[in-house]
């Protein structure tokens, strides 16, 4: 009965639409645009230009210049700034890690997050209940998770304290120690991270045609098979996808890291942004500071490139 | 990609027909679950129970219930003006935040997706090249601009810069759910001698409730949990959101982790009631706002 009407409906705007079309013709189309064009556009444009595109802007521009932030900048230095940086080693510490932090989340992180969306897009009692539980340190904010997470390795009152006092040893105080401490920072990114990507990946499972993972069943096609000849070349979009939210994640990892260690110990946990921040904005070194932001400026726009590229040729 | 939590399809490995292997296999999946289950949340139940803890007791025995359960850490925080103030500012910047984002955004993607204008295509790529940077590039001209212009130390001062760096995405999402407004209304509306703005208020926008819903959500998201912004921008306590207040409590008490622990449960308390609460919004809401982007 709805469906009937509705057909009429159709039919009869169908009707409505030819009609009015050569009127319509006759006129300047439709109501005024420029009402909406003067009032509704120009927020948008303003805020945007004034608070993300113009600061992206005087990065480059600041970064010529040696200045404290008082007063307008007047000593030009040229590229200073970017050969001290390219020579600090604290600096080179942030890039090393920012890649391991890419590469860890894309070789471990990302393959987790699949294995779990794979066991979790089953039917079974208590499946919505882990889903939940597994997205839920993705909604924490990062700050907390870190706080959590430094009473976690606290060698004195931690968890890591009380399991090492088990089998009667002391434990080490792994954020305080040099060569460990990116690895602990790296285990609570994986920690806070994977359950948005393995949401993504349910998601994607989901919206995979079940006959041809059924077709693949009757032809004999075992577990494996199946995963690897069917769903991960049909869950690409979505590999890819997770893979670009990994790298972005990774560039700008800086509110896990603060409450940790705050790139300590001796900047062993630096990252490119909390590099930034600790040179750049506590010690008001606006020229210096805007020179590490230009650096990984354009390492976004080298990764999105590259990004894009891949994506075409796969395509 | 509607709704995660509630169709549950056996989308992926059909069971197979033996029931051996199949039981076999639930307690493997059961186990994996299990492991991986407890890895997340004893953190998080460590750091409530801890709370209820005196020092020698968290140090002592940082799993198990605690000996004596001690209200008082709790309660001293519930009735300090400092927590409730926290909360006060977080909430003012999210929601102002929210609402700024979807009006500005909304009117901005309601131009680009109905209306052709010379450049239109221009200002929609212009818009995107916000996706692709994150907030710290620029932090520091942001500083100088948000100081320039007086604002620094003031949630407003907060609260623009997160609406700006917010639009990329949110107006990507906004617009190409206009677009799929069916032609058919705009004709009637428009042979009835509705205006564009009339019928962005009357029309688009109630028919456009699932987007209004997945924007306000991640800006809201994102909003509560920032950390960045208003580190840089924020400089007296009294104006703090919660994420930065923790931090400014922990440098306080220092190794006083009963003390800590117990903020912190308090401070996630919100995220954790509210993620429950409306878990299936919030879900769909952040993943597909990453999917549909």
């Amino acid at each position: 009965m709805a469906s009937v009407t509705g057909g009429l409906l159709a039919k009869a705007r169908k009707a409505i639409r030819e009609n009015a079309r050569p009127i319509r013709r006759d006129k300047v189309i439709g109501p005024s645009r420029l009402p909406v064009l003067l009032l509704f556009l120009p927020p948008a444009l303003l805020l945007f230009t004034v608070f993300v595109m113009l600061p992206m802007g005087e990065a480059a521009w600041y970064s010529l210049y040696n200045w404290s932030g008082y007063g307008r900048p007047t000593e030009f230095v040229g590229l200073r700034n970017f050969e001290v940086l390219f020579q600090n080693r604290a600096f080179h510490q942030a890039l090393t890690n920012t890649g391991l932090i890419m590469v860890v989340s894309i070789v471990i992180q990302v393959p987790l997050a699949l294995w779990l969306a794979m066991l979790l897009a089953e039917r079974f009692p208590g499946v919505v209940a882990f889903r939940l539980i597994f997205f839920l340190p993705y909604v924490l904010a990062d700050v907390a998770a870190g706080l959590i997470w430094r009473f976690v390795y606290d060698g004195d009152y931690g968890l890591f304290a009380a399991i090492f006092g088990f089998f009667g040893m002391s434990a080490p105080y792994v954020l305080a120690d040099r060569d460990l401490a990116i690895y602990a920072v790296l285990a609570v990114v994986v920690w806070k991270y994977f359950g948005f990507h393995m949401m993504l990946f349910i998601a994607g499972l989901q919206a995979i045609d079940r006959n041809l993972l059924e077709a693949a069943d009757i032809d004999g096609a075992s577990r494996w098979q199946r995963f690897r000849y069917v769903t991960l070349p049909l869950l690409a979009p979505t590999l890819r996808l997770s893979i670009f939210f990994a790298v972005i994640g990774s560039i700008q990892l800086f509110d896990v890291v603060m409450p940790l260690t705050g790139g300590g110990p001796l900047n062993s946990t630096e990252t490119l942004v909390t590099f930034l921040y600790s040179y750049g904005v506590m010690r008001m070194q606006i020229g210096f500071g805007s020179a590490a932001g230009v650096v990984l400026f354009l390492i976004c726009v080298v990764l999105a490139f590259t990004y894009k590229r891949a994506l075409m040729r796969n395509d | 990609m509607t709704d995660v939590t509630s169709t549950i399809r056996p989308a992926v490995g059909q069971a197979s027909r033996k029931p051996g292997v199949t039981f076999v296999r639930l307690l493997y999946v059961y186990a994996v679950l299990f492991i991986v289950a407890s890895i997340v949340l004893i953190p998080l139940v460590t750091t409530a129970l801890g709370g209820f803890k005196t020092l020698g007791d968290l140090r002592t025995n940082p799993f198990g219930l605690p000996d004596m359960w001690q209200w008082q850490n709790y309660g001293d925080i519930l009735f300090s003006e400092r927590y409730w103030r926290m909360l006060w500012n977080s909430l003012f910047i999210s929601v102002f935040t929210v609402v700024l984002t979807l009006a500005v955004a909304g009117m901005a993607a309601f131009t680009l997706a109905h209306i052709r204008f010379f450049g239109s295509g221009y200002l929609l790529n212009y818009f995107l090249l916000g996706l692709m940077f994150p907030v710290a590039t620029a932090i520091l001209p942001l500083f100088i601009r948000i100081r320039d212009l007086g604002l620094l130390d003031n949630p407003w001062g907060v609260i623009l810069p997160q609406v700006a760096f917010g639009l990329g995405m949110s107006i990507l999402l906004m617009r190409n759910f206009f677009r799929n407004v069916p032609q058919e209304l705009f004709d009637a509306a428009f042979v009835d001698g509705c205006s564009y703005i009339r019928f962005f208020w009357s029309v688009t926008l109630p028919l456009s409730r699932p987007i209004i819903a997945t924007v306000g959500i991640v800006a809201f998201v994102q909003s509560w949990n920032n950390y960045i912004i208003p580190l840089i921008l924020l400089t007296s306590e009294s104006n703090y959101p919660w994420p930065l207040g923790i931090m400014s409590y922990r440098g306080e008490y220092g190794t006083d982790w009963q003390l800590i622990l117990a903020f912190i449960t308090l401070t996630i308390l919100p995220t954790i009631i509210v993620f429950f609460a409306a878990q299936k919004h919030i879900i769909a809401g952040l993943t597909a706002g990453a999917v549909k982007g």
